[in-house]
This record gives C-alpha cells, structure tokens and sequence, in this order.
C-alpha cells in the first residue's frame, strides 16, 4: 500500500502562457499558404514556381517577428489570434499571386500584378501590429482618447466626400503617390474606441432610465440622442458616400455595443427598425444604392454583354461543387477587372477549393471572432470588455457584410474580405485591430499576483478555484 | 503536372485547412472545460490520515488514477465529485478519485472549514469496498447531519443529498 495520499487540487487553467502553443500554430500557418503556393505553380506551370522559398521565408520572418515580440511584450496573449490572422493573410497572398498569373486581369490598365504591393501591405500591417504591441502597454490608456476618437473617426468618415468616387463609392483618400487610402478601415477601429469609452460612462442611464412598454424597455427621449445621432450619420454616409457597407458597419457596430452595455434587448429592436427603415428610404431615392439593390435580385439581367457580376460569382461557386476545382484551375478571372482580387475573392476561394474549402476559412473567420468574444468576457474592466467586443462585432459585421454580398445573400457592397482581399487599407487596419485585441486578452488573462504565502500552503489541499 | 498529382493536392490542401481549424478547436477547448485536476502526492505517514487509508480500499486507488472516469467504468450513476454548496467555500469542488476526504477546520483536511461551528477534525468521507461513498462523524461536537439526521454511525450517501457541517453543505454529484 502506498504511503502516499492520492488528492487533487483544481485549479484554472490559463496560468501558463501558451506562447508555445502559439509558435507551433504559427508553423503551422505558415506551412498552409507555402504549400497552396506550390499547389498553385505546380497547377499553373507544372513546374514549382521561382517564388516559393521567398515568399516562405517572408512570411515566415513576418510571423516570427511577431511571434517573438507577443512573447516579450504580451506574453499572455490569447494563443491563436495571431496564427489564424497569419494564415489568413497568407493564403490571401495566394490568391491574389494566383490571379496575377491570369494575364486578362493583369494589364496595365487593371494595375498590373498585386501580390508584391499586396506583400508590402502586409509587412506595414505587421509593422503596425508590432507597434501596437509595444507602444500600447495598457488599452485602458484609450480610454483617456474617447472625445479626440469621436472626432478623429468622424473626420475619416466625412474626408473621402472631398475626393473623386473610385468604383462607384466615394470611400477613398487619394494621396498622390502613395494611391488610394481607404478611412473607413481605420475609423472602425478608433469608432470602436469611442463608442466603449462613451457608453462605459452612460450605459448605467441607458439601461436603467427607462419606462416599460409591451414588454420593451423604452429608454428616455434624451437617452435616445445619441442613437439617433449616429443613424443619421450612417445614412448621411449611405446618402453622400453612396457606401452601403460602411454605413452598415457603423450602425451594425452601434447597436451591438449598446446591446452589450446595457442588455436590454429593446436596442436591437430599435436598431432594426431604424436600419431597415433607412435602408428602404436612401434605397428609394439613390441611384447608386439602387443598381446594387436590382443586381441583387436580377442577377441574371444581361447587362453590357453578360449577366451580372452577382450571378458570375455564382457561378464560380458552383463550378466549384463541394471539394473545389483545385487551386490554379479555376475560372473566376471571367469576373472580369479587378473585383475578382478584391471584392469577390471569395468567389475564387470557393471555386478553387470549394464548399469545404470555403466553410473552412469562414470557420477561421469565426475563430478569430470567438476569441475576440471570449476576450470580452475574460477582460476585468468594462472599457477593455466593451472594446474587444466592439472590435469584434466590427470584424464580424464586416466579415459578414462582405461574404453576404458575395454569396447573394444581401446586396453587394464595396467592403474588402479582412486579410484575404487585395486591398492596403484593409490589411493594415486588420492588423492593428488584432494587436488591440491581443493586447486586452494579454491583460484579460495575465494570472492575479500571487497571494502571500501562507506556513501552512504545502499541509492543506483547500481548493479555492 | 499530371491530373492525379493535383488531385491529391487539392484533397491535400482541404485536409490541411480543416487540419488547422481542428486544431485550433482543440486550442480553445481548454476555455469550455475551464479546470483541470492535477494529481499531487504528498506524503502523509502517521495520524488519523494513515488510519483512513488503510479503510479506504486500496484496490481502488489504482484503478482510479484518470481524473475520475474510472468510477463511471466502474459503476454506473456513482458520484465523481464533491461540490461545496453552502458555507464560505461555496463553488469548491473535489474530484472523488477514491480518496478519503476529511473535513474539518484541521489545517491538513483535505477541505479545510473555516467556520465555527465545525471541530478540528470533524468528518470523513471515503468509499467503502463497493465503491459507495460513506460518510463518518468523527466525534465532532456539533455534530454531521444527512439531511436532517444527526449521524450516529458511518453512513452511505446518497447522490444529491446535502451534509450539513455547521455552516456549511457539501453534496457528492455525477
């Protein structure tokens, strides 16, 4: 017989940091993309194409850098938010490199190849990450920010009325010599930062200053204002902007924060109601919103020579069928101009891979967001819990906004995929949105410090979890 | 490149991808099935413990290494944890591995009771040759109660129903 006791204790997990979970993800991310690199080559050319040891040792250098700063500077950052972005961005790589090899949609006229620029993007983008991670040491400094970032994200929003529409929708900057800067991007993130100081301060009004009425909680006509307030803008933005997603976006984000501060389900009826009613109004009078509107419901209109770019997506998804037509072989470059690159890069992915392929990256889409929640309700104070959800829900409504528009579920609107698509802006902003992410999951889950030690801690098996 | 090259790697490409979110789902596990019970041998000779022990059905010790399954293999509808529901220890819970588990304000109880009403070395609860789970008042002197009962000798508990420690119940669950 053992002279041993056999007890247990029980305690959380999450003490240990992870970081090392995190690396073999990140090897992991890194070998996904490589090996749909030479998929591709091998499809295209059937040879190994002459890039494959550059653009692996590029991202893989990228992700090593940014693995090895979140060990020195966040070390108990949630373990897979970076290995899901890594291989996210890297498989857009892909994609866009894959479609460069398409000479229809190369030409000069369409901005010739767009990986390299693409890869350019990515490394600011994790330059940014970087700094983010270094310089923010605490996010609940943002919250001294919360007036500067009202203003700060209404001037990104308001700016692109000031410049040419490019495709349709006035949502860019054009910075001569640099190209095309998209605001909106970056004003979700510093909204997102607004909008958690703001109702961190109100929600208390919000949620219990208010009359019951058929089983809704009726909050105070005062309380109302802001509300109000930032649905006019979205529609303002809908209206002179003709930008159906970023709108979309604002207020989507708006409410889900509101609902998230105060509980009260009362604000998602609301929010739908004013949505919906909006959208019917600006899509009454404006021309733009319109076409898009028509398209969504006539896909198969002929219009200038073929059926619409709705219906063409479409049909990419179903030439792919379930298990794809296999990367490289794939048809979607008859989507024409530079859309499949940006806008419907979901169409190649789920061409060329497939439903499984496609519900696959959808599933990471939906990781990512998970940890974001999870984030949420790990952190300790509300402005950290309310800022990781609202960064979350952006990336979620933004996520969902674009693969509905591909996949004909809501009207298209000129939103890029996070990561996977082409696009500078889009890119970089991600990646700062992930680093503030990370940086409030590090503070959500750094263990409490130690308690005093007590003389009789080796003698007891109390369990306090 | 020939037709079935491509085909493996495409069906090679789909594996790799699901490969990854699996395993990023098994990452996340660890946030569902928040705890974790690790195994900690200390060494006790002597006292009132050693006497426990040697009750406690050896055999069983063994087999019960794996954080409690071993009590479903063994027998069906047999409690596999303790859980604390009233007292200042409320929420705490202990694996039932096949190990006596004394309470008692005693600094090496196994659930030390901070609570007045409790002796030093108030009661035990240990599995029997069968596996049922007994409960023993060890002459304390506000006594154990079973529900309602006073105990008078070392008793079977039965799922669910609520030990009553001065200010505090604890109750064995599946």
């Amino acid at each position: 017989m053992s002279s041993t006791t056999n007890t247990t204790t029980i305690g959380t997990i999450g003490a240990p940091s992870r970081r090392n979970t995190e690396l073999a993800m990140l090897v992991f991310a890194v070998l996904i993309p490589v090996f749909a690199y030479i998929n591709v080559g091998l499809a295209k050319d059937g040879s190994v194409p002459a890039g494959v040891l550059g653009y692996a040792l590029g991202v893989g250098l990228l992700a090593g850098v940014a693995h090895l700063v979140v060990r020195k500077w966040a070390p108990y950052a949630d373990p897979l938010m970076l290995p899901i972005a890594t291989l996210l961005n890297g498989l857009g790589l892909v994609f866009i490199w894959r479609l460069d090899q398409e000479p229809q949609i190369t030409t000069k006229q369409l901005g010739g190849a767009m990986a390299p620029g693409q890869l350019m993007w990515s490394t600011l983008g994790v330059a940014l990450f970087l700094a983010v991670l270094v310089f923010l040491k605490d996010h609940r400094v943002l919250q001294r920010y919360t007036y500067i970032s009202m203003v700060v994200a209404l001037a990104l929003l308001i700016a692109p009325v000031f410049f040419p529409p490019r495709f349709g929708a006035r949502i860019w900057i054009t910075i001569p010599g640099v190209g095309g800067l998209q605001p909106g991007e970056f004003a979700k993130i510093i909204i997102a930062i607004f909008f958690a100081g703001y109702l961190m301060v109100k929600r208390d009004a919000l949620a219990l200053a208010s009359r019951r009425f058929m089983g809704l909680y009726l909050p105070r006509g005062r309380d109302l204002g802001p509300i109000l307030v930032i649905w006019a803008l979205s529609l303002m933005i809908l209206v002179f902007e003709t930008d159906l997603g970023t709108s979309l976006l604002f207020f989507g984000l708006f409410v889900v924060m509101l609902y998230v501060a105060t509980e009260r389900t009362s604000w998602i009826v609301f929010g739908l109601l004013l949505s919906g009613g909006g959208a019917v109004a600006v899509a009454t009078f404006e021309s733009h919103v319109q076409v898009r509107v028509h398209n969504w419901l006539n896909p198969l209109e002929l219009s200038n020579g073929g059926v619409t770019e709705t219906a063409q997506a479409m049909y990419s998804f179903g030439s792919g069928g379930i298990m794809g037509s296999g990367l490289g072989q794939g048809y979607s470059r008859l989507i024409g101009g530079i859309a499949p690159k940006s806008d419907y890069i979901l169409a190649t992915v789920g061409e060329e891979t497939g439903l499984a392929g496609l519900m696959g990256i959808l599933l990471l889409y939906g990781l990512l967001i998970e940890r974001g929640i999870r984030t949420a309700l790990a952190a300790r104070d509300p402005f950290g819990k309310l800022l990781a959800i609202g960064l979350s829900g952006a990336f979620a409504l933004q996520v969902f906004v674009v693969a509905g528009g591909v996949t004909g579920l809501i009207p298209l609107t000129g939103m890029t995929m996070p990561f996977l698509a082409q696009g500078g802006s889009s890119v970089i902003a991600n990646w700062a949105l992930v680093a503030i992410l990370l940086r409030i999951s590090d503070t959500a889950r750094r263990p409490a410090p130690a308690p005093a030690p007590s003389t009789d801690a080796e003698m007891t098996q109390v369990v306090r979890p | 490149m020939s037709e079935l090259t491509l085909t493996v790697m495409r069906l090679g490409f789909l594996a790799v991808l699901w490969l990854f979110v699996i395993v990023a789902v098994q990452v996340i596990r660890s946030d569902l099935f928040g705890t974790r019970v690790t195994q900690r041998g200390a060494a006790r000779r002597g006292g009132s413990e050693a006497r426990a022990q040697r009750q406690a059905a050896p055999p069983q010790q063994q087999r019960r290494q794996d954080g409690g399954r071993g009590n479903n293999r063994q027998r069906r509808g047999a409690p596999t944890k303790l859980v604390v529901s009233e007292g200042s220890l409320t929420g705490t819970t202990v694996a039932l591995q096949g190990q006596t588990i004394s309470l008692g304000r005693a600094h090496d109880s196994t659930i030390v009771l901070d609570d007045d009403y409790a002796s030093s070395r108030h009661a035990r609860i240990y599995p029997d040759r069968d596996g049922q789970w007994i409960v023993e008042d060890l002459g304390s002197t506000n006594g154990t109660y079973l529900d309602r009962t006073r105990l008078t000798t070392p008793t079977p508990i039965p799922l669910g129903a609520p030990i009553r420690i001065g200010k505090t119940v604890i109750e064995l669950r599946k």
